[in-house]
C-alpha cells in the first residue's frame, strides 16, 4: 500500500459547478461582509448616518474614490492597544472559554462514554436527549438559568433546605454563572463528537487489550481514550471557538465586571455607536479565532487521512 | 494424547433464545494443534470466546492448566488470542502493538525492546517496527497480530479464522508457517475455521461443530474417511449420499442408483441408512469394469476440468446421480466428455454406512 498523494483528477463541468456553490456561499456570506467590516474598522467615527467616514458611493467617480481611500486609517486599532479594556476583554473571553471547555470536557466525556456503553436499542433515544435542548430557544434556556442561579433561586433553595449552606451562594452575576451557562449551552457540541469517536472504535480493540493483560481501566487509558482524542479535539474546538465570542450568556448571567469580547463589541456598537472601534474589535477577534480554526482544520485532515 | 491443558466440561452458552454452545465437552493437550471446524453460526467462535474469557458459560466448566477459569477475567488467563480482524491498535506502531502485553505485564523497557525485536524477526518484519498498522499490507498485519498474540508466551493460543483475510496463495504459505511456528513454540493452538482444508492441513485433531454441538472429534483422516454423521460427511469434502434400507440376510438395498451390498455388521431389518461414497473412490471407465465390485452404468451429465482433478456428474440408468472425480494423470479416462456412456465401479469397503 502506498501512502503517496492521491491522484489528481481533472474536474468535469458538473463538478466545477458543484464546487462553486460553497465557494460562492463563502464569498457572499463571509468574505464580502468581512471586507465591509474591515473597511469600517479603518474609518473614523462621526456623529451622522452612517456613523463613520469615509462613505464610498459608486456615483462619485474614480478620483473621489482614491481620495477617500487616503482617508482610511488604523486609528481604531490604535485605540484597541491604548485602552486596557480591550486586551482585558480578549483575555477574559479566552480564559472563560478555555475554562468552560475544560469543565465541559470533564462532564461530556463520561456522558459520551456511558452512551456508548448503553444497550444498542437505547442509543438513538440518548442521542436525541443529548440534542433535545436545541429544540427550545437558546435565549429562554439562558433565562432559565437566571431562575436557577440567582440568590433566591432554585439552586440556593435546594442547598439551603439540604442545610449544605446557611447563606445563599452568590453565583448569578458572576463569572461562575457565565461558566455554568457556557458549559451548559455547548454541551451537545462536546458530547456528540466524543460519542462518535468512541462508538466508531472496533470493539475488538478493547478485547485485544484485555486479552493482552490489561484491566478494564488500563484498556480504557491505553486504547479507548487515545483513540477518542480526535473527537475530544473536535468537540473542544466546536465549543471553544463560539464560546470566545459568546455575548448572550455573559450579558444575561454575568456581572458588570464580566469582561468578554462579545459584550465589549456590543457596547461599542450600540451604546457608544463607535462603529470603527467595534469593527476593529471584530476583526481582531476573527484573527485570534483563526488559530484554533486552523488547528481544527488540520485535525480534520488528519482524521480523514487515517480513515483512508 | 499428551497431558490435558484445557478441559472443557459440559459447557453451554445461550444468547437470548438461541443456544450458541450446547453442552460441549472436550480436552486439548499441551502443545496440541486443535481446530474447531464448522459453518458460520455453529458456535465455534463462541466456544473460543468462552475459553478466552470474553463470554461466561451458562453452565459447565473450563479448566486451563489445572485452574478453573470461572470468574477469571481475560487479562488473567494463560491464553492469548489472535482476532479475525487482527484488532491491531491503530494509534500504536507495530513495535508498540507487539510490546503491549509485555508492558502490561510490567516488563522493563529494554527487555520489551529485545523481545519485540526477536518477535519481529520471527515474523520477518524486522524493518517495519516503527510503521503504523494502516501502513502495512494484509499479510503483514496478520504477522503483527500473530507476533503480538505470542509475545506473552501463552500456554494456549487462540486463532480466530487466522487465514480468512488473506488471499489464496498467501493463505497456503502462512498455513505452513503457522504449523512450523506451533512446533517451534510448543504452544497449544486452537484454531477456529470454517475452511476444512485449513483445519485438515494444520490440526492434529479437529472438532466438527454444528448447531452448538460437536458432531465428530478426531484426526483429519478419521473425519474424512469415517465421518460419523451425514453432516460431517457433507461438510468435509465432497461425497455421494444414497438412501438405503437394511434387508434380511444382512444386505442393504439402495434404490437410486440401484444396487445391493453386504452389511459389515448386522443391523435391524428395515433400518433406514445413508450410504456415503467419496467421488474419488468411484472409478469411471468406458469399458466394462472388473467383477467383485459394485458396478453401475450411466451417462455423463457434466464434466468439469479443474486442472489437477477432473470432476464428472453421471446420471445412472436407474435415475441416480453420482459425482465422480479423478486425478488428472493422463491415463485415458481423463478425456471422458459430456454425453458419453460410462461404467462406474466402487468397492464395498469404500461405502460408509451413516445413520439417516
Amino acid at each position: 500500500m502506498s501512502a503517496g498523494k492521491p491522484h489528481r483528477r481533472k474536474l468535469g463541468t458538473g463538478q466545477r459547478v458543484l464546487l462553486a456553490v460553497p465557494f460562492l456561499w463563502l464569498l457572499l456570506f463571509f468574505a464580502a461582509p468581512f471586507l465591509f467590516v474591515a473597511k469600517i474598522s479603518l474609518s473614523q467615527a462621526v456623529a451622522q448616518r452612517p456613523p463613520y467616514e469615509p462613505v464610498f458611493a459608486w456615483s462619485e467617480g474614480w478620483n473621489v474614490f482614491v481620495e477617500k481611500l487616503g482617508q482610511l486609517s488604523l486609528s481604531a486599532y490604535g485605540l484597541l492597544f491604548e485602552d486596557d479594556l480591550y486586551l482585558a476583554s480578549y483575555l477574559g473571553s479566552l480564559k472563560l472559554a478555555a475554562l468552560a471547555t475544560l469543565i465541559g470536557l470533564c462532564v461530556a466525556y463520561p456522558v459520551a462514554l456511558a452512551m456508548t456503553r448503553a444497550p444498542r436499542s437505547w442509543r438513538p433515544a440518548l442521542i436525541v436527549l443529548a440534542i433535545a435542548p436545541f429544540w427550545t430557544s437558546f435565549l429562554i434556556r439562558v433565562y432559565a438559568w437566571i431562575v436557577i442561579l440567582k440568590d433566591e433561586g432554585l439552586l440556593n433553595h435546594l442547598l439551603l433546605s439540604l442545610r449544605l449552606i446557611d447563606q445563599p451562594l452568590q453565583i448569578y452575576a458572576t463569572d461562575w454563572a457565565v461558566l455554568i451557562g457556557i458549559v451548559y449551552s455547548y454541551m451537545p457540541f462536546l458530547i456528540l463528537p466524543i460519542y462518535n469517536a468512541i462508538d466508531r472504535q472496533e470493539p475488538q480493540l478493547v478485547e485485544a487489550a484485555r486479552d493482552l493483560g490489561a484491566s478494564g481501566l488500563s484498556a480504557f487509558w491505553r486504547v479507548t481514550f487515545p483513540l477518542s482524542l480526535p473527537g475530544v479535539f473536535a468537540g473542544a474546538l466546536l465549543m471553544f471557538i463560539p464560546a470566545v465570542g459568546e455575548f448572550v450568556v455573559p450579558d444575561l448571567l454575568g456581572g458588570s465586571d464580566t469582561l468578554m469580547i462579545g459584550r465589549t463589541l456590543w457596547n461599542e456598537f450600540f451604546a457608544n455607536r463607535d462603529w470603527p472601534t467595534a469593527s476593529a474589535v471584530a476583526v481582531i477577534m476573527l484573527l485570534v479565532l483563526l488559530v484554533p480554526l486552523l488547528l481544527y482544520e488540520r485535525n480534520e485532515m488528519r482524521i480523514s487521512e487515517t480513515r483512508r | 494424547m499428551q497431558q490435558s491443558l484445557v478441559r472443557i466440561d459440559g459447557v453451554s452458552k445461550h444468547f437470548g433464545d438461541t443456544t450458541a454452545v450446547d453442552n460441549v465437552s472436550l480436552d486439548i493437550g499441551a502443545g496440541e494443534f486443535f481446530a474447531l471446524l464448522g459453518p458460520s453460526g455453529c458456535g465455534k467462535t463462541t466456544l473460543m470466546r468462552l475459553v478466552a474469557g470474553f463470554e461466561t458459560p451458562d453452565s459447565g466448566s473450563i479448566v486451563i492448566d489445572g485452574i478453573d477459569m470461572a470468574g477469571v477475567p481475560p487479562n488473567r488467563r494463560p491464553v492469548n488470542m489472535m482476532f479475525q480482524s487482527y484488532a491491531l491498535f491503530p494509534h500504536m506502531s507495530v513495535a508498540a502493538n507487539i510490546g503491549f502485553g509485555l508492558k502490561q505485564a510490567g516488563m522493563g523497557k529494554a527487555d520489551i525492546a529485545a523481545r519485540v525485536a526477536d518477535l519481529l524477526k520471527l515474523v520477518q518484519l524486522e524493518k517495519l517496527g516503527q510503521r503504523k498498522p494502516d501502513q502495512l499490507s494484509g499479510g503483514q498485519r496478520q504477522r503483527v497480530a500473530l507476533a503480538r498474540a505470542i509475545a506473552r508466551r501463552p500456554k494456549l493460543l487462540l486463532l480466530d479464522e487466522p487465514l480468512a483475510a488473506l488471499d489464496r496463495k498467501l493463505r497456503e504459505e502462512t498455513q505452513f508457517e503457522l504449523m512450523q511456528l506451533q512446533r517451534d513454540l510448543k504452544i497449544a493452538f486452537m484454531v477456529v475455521t470454517h475452511d476444512q482444508d485449513e483445519a485438515m492441513a494444520m490440526a492434529q485433531r479437529i472438532a466438527v461443530m454444528r448447531a452448538g454441538q460437536i458432531e465428530q472429534l478426531g484426526g483429519a483422516r478419521e473425519i474424512y474417511e469415517t465421518p460419523a454423521t451425514t453432516f460431517v460427511a457433507q461438510f468435509i469434502g465432497e461425497i455421494n449420499l444414497f438412501a438405503a434400507t437394511v434387508e434380511r440376510g444382512q444386505v442393504m438395498r439402495c434404490a437410486a442408483p440401484a444396487f445391493t451390498c453386504r452389511l459389515p455388521e448386522p443391523m435391524a431389518e428395515g433400518t433406514a441408512v445413508s450410504l456415503a461414497v467419496r467421488p474419488e473412490r468411484i472409478r469411471l471407465t468406458r469399458g466394462e469394469p472388473q467383477g467383485g465390485e459394485i458396478a453401475l452404468s450411466g451417462q455423463v451429465m457434466d464434466s468439469v476440468y479443474l486442472g489437477d482433478v477432473k470432476v464428472w456428474r453421471v446420471r445412472t440408468d436407474d435415475g441416480g446421480l453420482l459425482r465422480v472425480s479423478a486425478v488428472n494423470s493422463g491415463n485415458g479416462t481423463d478425456d471422458i466428455q459430456r454425453g458419453e456412456r460410462v461404467h462406474l465401479a466402487f468397492a464395498e469397503s469404500d461405502i460408509r454406512i451413516l445413520p439417516r
